[in-house]
């Protein structure tokens, strides 16, 4: 158990009437880089906002213990402060709150003490290193950014708030080949700097190209039908889901 | 100067913290005020007069403007007002002060209030000049000198009435808002006191803006202020309107008059933050007259008052005029604001354009009512009118009433409206950054009323932010 991050034992999910997971064991330790593969539609996205908290779904039955507690019962808010983040697979757009604003309303909330020179030099800093162009803090959140620039910006908050939990939700899908390797500098950064956990939700291989895996999870309908080292991954590559696909109905069946 | 809104107040407007209350509601003892019976005789119009020893006319205007709203319905459509019980308002309360013109001879009880309300400390960093009435009266009213030298006139309109502009103010006084015009028109005929006078001679350009801070602190009592605001051709200025009041359990009645002459190639804008106390009946009326290619901007922030009634009119009555009008409504608990406004499209191409928001909260009504005329005489003429409306629960109601009168062809209108709430994915997602539920909401509702804060300057912009935060809060739960 020493330095379990994450654990998830039994866990069942539903939004309103829909079971969406169903019975998902889940473990990761502290410093881990995990993957999250499954089919569309498997549950995967479900997952991380479940464990983020978001009201849209409700656990019906087991566990989420993160960093030693219980958090099934902790506002979104709360579990952010706790050092969990997710990037969304689909950023939201809120017009009218320059993107500068909300990161400093997000500083601010996580408490981190930072004095605006201190603030404006980080943000600074975090754009270039995310090759992005600096005049975007003074966009409206999400407002008419491309979805590559979305995915940028999920990344910029990852470096600014340093939790101890990432959960990337296709943060590496749609994005250009350059894109693909500042995202792919930005985990490697959170992982060096940070000491960071990381839970890589993904349909793309080349992005882990670039990342040790310690551990890979797929999903299927709900189910966590598979894990094993990094060289899953490839399988999977090469093989696809199909033969999961079965399994899991034959589960589904039970 | 305002260039800088945008990005800084921006920034200012997610960390403004300890929002109080107070800061409005706050009242003093109205003992030493010389206060009119309640009610409305010719007896109390003529005390008035003869206190404010005005013209001849002017009497003669208020006793056919009682006559007027004697024979005249309440209107039948809008919020009700059966909660304004007329005969025991109080239509006039002088403050135990003359008009003063430093706020050292202020009476320190009427300092204290406007020095709470930031307004000398505003003047002394970015205002050309400052108005303060206190109930019926002005008590302070002053100007820079480099305004004065431009010619430009700023003063109690009753004073005006005396001066060299007399004249000028008989030929207007009332000629946009005649006292037939409504029942409220009409009662403000009769009874209005304070409010002020502008005038901005040809070609003359101010640079900083001029404020009228209208406060209102006897209970019971109405405010009846008129402002009457002239821009010669090519002139140039911008005048803010602030007012609040202390809140009573008994009904307060703001009608006021606000007329407004546009000249030539001339620009105007009107900027409004109201922020009467939730027990003002505010049943106000504002209009703007423009000539050739003149061009009023009217910003409005409604946040106070139990039942509002306000539709500010623009009469495009010259080639190319224009009109804009930015407005944000916010109505919270026990409110039932109803604004909008008026344009008439009265001669060829001009062009107007109409951008609100509304919000409700709480079990509030929040209605937006526009109406666009467009006369035989508009050929070319065009006009967009957009409206957006957010409901933060259930309770709360959000009504668009869009009225069109085309009798002309060749014009272009266009209307848009969309009532939504806020997304529950958006305050997820900002949760999940560690920010608040309340925080949250605030947020996104600051950002819905981002396009009109950012046209006001930016301590007005900090100010509506300020409300905005105060009337959300213990919004959760
Ligand atoms: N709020 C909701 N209400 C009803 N059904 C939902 C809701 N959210 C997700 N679902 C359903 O749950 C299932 C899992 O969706 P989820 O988004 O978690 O899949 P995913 O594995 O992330 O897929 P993808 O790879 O396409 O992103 C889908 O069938 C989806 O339609
Ligand atoms: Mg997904």
């Amino acid at each position: 158990m020493d330095n379990m991050l994450l654990i998830c034992r039994g866990l069942c999910a539903s939004a309103g009437e829909k079971a969406i997971l169903h019975d998902v064991d889940f473990e990761m330790r502290s410093g881990e880089a995990h993957v999250l593969m499954g089919p569309n539609g498997a549950g995967k996205s479900t997952f991380g906002h479940v464990i983020m908290g978001d009201p849209a779904f409700q656990v019906t039955g087991g566990s989420i213990v993160f960093d030693g507690i219980d958090i099934v019962g902790l506002s979104t808010d709360k579990r952010s402060k706790a050092g969990l983040f997710l990037s969304f697979q689909a950023p939201v757009e809120i017009p009218g709150v320059p993107l500068r604003s909300f990161l400093r309303a997000m500083v601010d909330a996580h408490g981190l003490k930072m004095k605006n020179k201190e603030f404006k030099g980080r943000i600074k800093e975090l754009s270039a290193e995310l090759d992005m162009n600096p005049a975007y803090l003074d966009r409206e959140l999400g407002v008419g950014f491309s979805g590559g620039e979305k995915k940028k910006v999920e990344m910029l908050q990852l470096l600014l708030l340093r939790p101890k939990l990432a959960i990337l939700d296709e943060t590496d899908s749609g994005l250009d080949v350059d894109a693909l390797s500042v995202v792919s500098r930005g985990m490697e950064l959170y992982r060096q700097e940070c000491g960071g956990t990381l839970l890589v939700i993904t349909h793309n291989t080349r992005i882990l190209e670039r990342l040790t895996v310690d551990r890979a999870h797929v999903m299927v309908a709900g189910h966590i039908v598979d894990e094993g080292p990094a060289s899953l991954i490839d399988e999977i590559d090469a093989q696809g889901f199909e033969r999961y696909e079965t399994a899991g109905l034959a589960i589904e069946g039970k | 100067m305002e260039e800088t809104v945008t990005l800084e107040s921006g920034k200012k407007r997610t960390q403004i913290a300890d929002v109080d209350r107070s800061r409005y509601d706050f009242r003093y003892d109205d003992s030493q005020a010389e206060k009119l019976d309640a009610g409305l005789t010719p007896d109390i119009v003529r005390e008035i007069s003869e206190r404010k020893d005005e013209p001849e006319w002017m009497l003669e205007h208020r006793l056919h403007s009682l006559e007027v709203y004697h024979g005249m319905q309440m209107s039948d459509w809008g919020p009700s007002i059966d909660g304004l019980d007329m005969d025991h308002i109080v239509t006039y309360v002088k403050p135990p002060t003359e008009q003063q013109s430093d706020w050292d001879s202020v009476p320190d009880n009427v300092k204290d209030t406007f020095d709470r309300l930031g307004i000398p400390e505003a003047e002394r960093s970015y205002l050309a000049g400052v108005g303060a009435q206190y109930d019926s009266e002005l008590v302070y009213h002053s100007m820079q000198e480099n305004a004065a030298k431009l010619g430009i006139v700023y003063s109690g309109i009753e004073e005006a009435l005396h001066g060299e502009y007399a004249g000028l103010i008989r030929e207007k006084f009332m000629t946009l808002i005649p006292p037939t015009d409504h029942r409220f028109a009409a009662l403000h005929g009769a009874v209005w006191s304070g409010g002020s006078f502008v005038y901005v001679p040809r070609g003359a350009k101010l640079d900083h803006p001029l404020q009228s801070y209208f406060r209102l602190n006897a209970k019971g009592a109405g405010q009846f202020e008129h402002t009457l605001i002239i821009v010669e051709d090519d002139a140039s200025l911008h005048f803010i309107e602030g007012c609040s009041a202390p809140k009573y359990n008994v009904a307060n009645l703001h009608a006021g008059a606000v007329e407004l002459f546009v000249g030539k190639r001339a620009h105007l804008r009107y900027s409004t933050i109201e922020n009467w106390s939730k027990n003002m009946y505010n049943l106000n009326t504002k209009r703007c007259r423009c000539e050739e290619e003149g061009e009023i901007e009217w910003i409005s922030g409604s946040f106070g008052s139990h039942v509002g009634y306000l539709y500010p009119m623009s009469i495009l009555a010259g080639c190319k005029a224009r009109a804009s009008f930015t407005g944000i409504t916010f109505a919270g608990r026990g409110q039932n604001l109803d604004t909008g406004c008026k344009m008439v499209l009265a001669a060829p191409e001009t062009s107007a354009s109409v951008d609100t928001k509304g919000i409700s909260k709480d079990g509030g009504i929040q209605t937006f009512r526009s109406s666009v005329v467009a006369t035989p005489s508009a050929q070319g003429s065009r006009c967009t009118v957009s409206c957006q409306s957010l409901m933060l629960d259930d309770r709360s109601r959000s009504d668009t009433i869009p009225a069109m009168d085309i009798r002309c062809k060749n014009v272009d209108i266009g209307h848009e409206a969309t009532i939504g709430r806020i997304g529950d994915d958006k305050i997820f997602y900002l949760m999940s950054r560690g920010v608040s539920e309340e925080e949250a909401r605030t947020m996104i509702v600051n950002g819905f009323a981002e396009p009109i804060s950012k046209e006001l300057p930016l301590e007005y912009a900090v100010e509506m932010n300020n409300l905005i935060k105060l009337e959300m809060e213990g919004a959760i739960g």
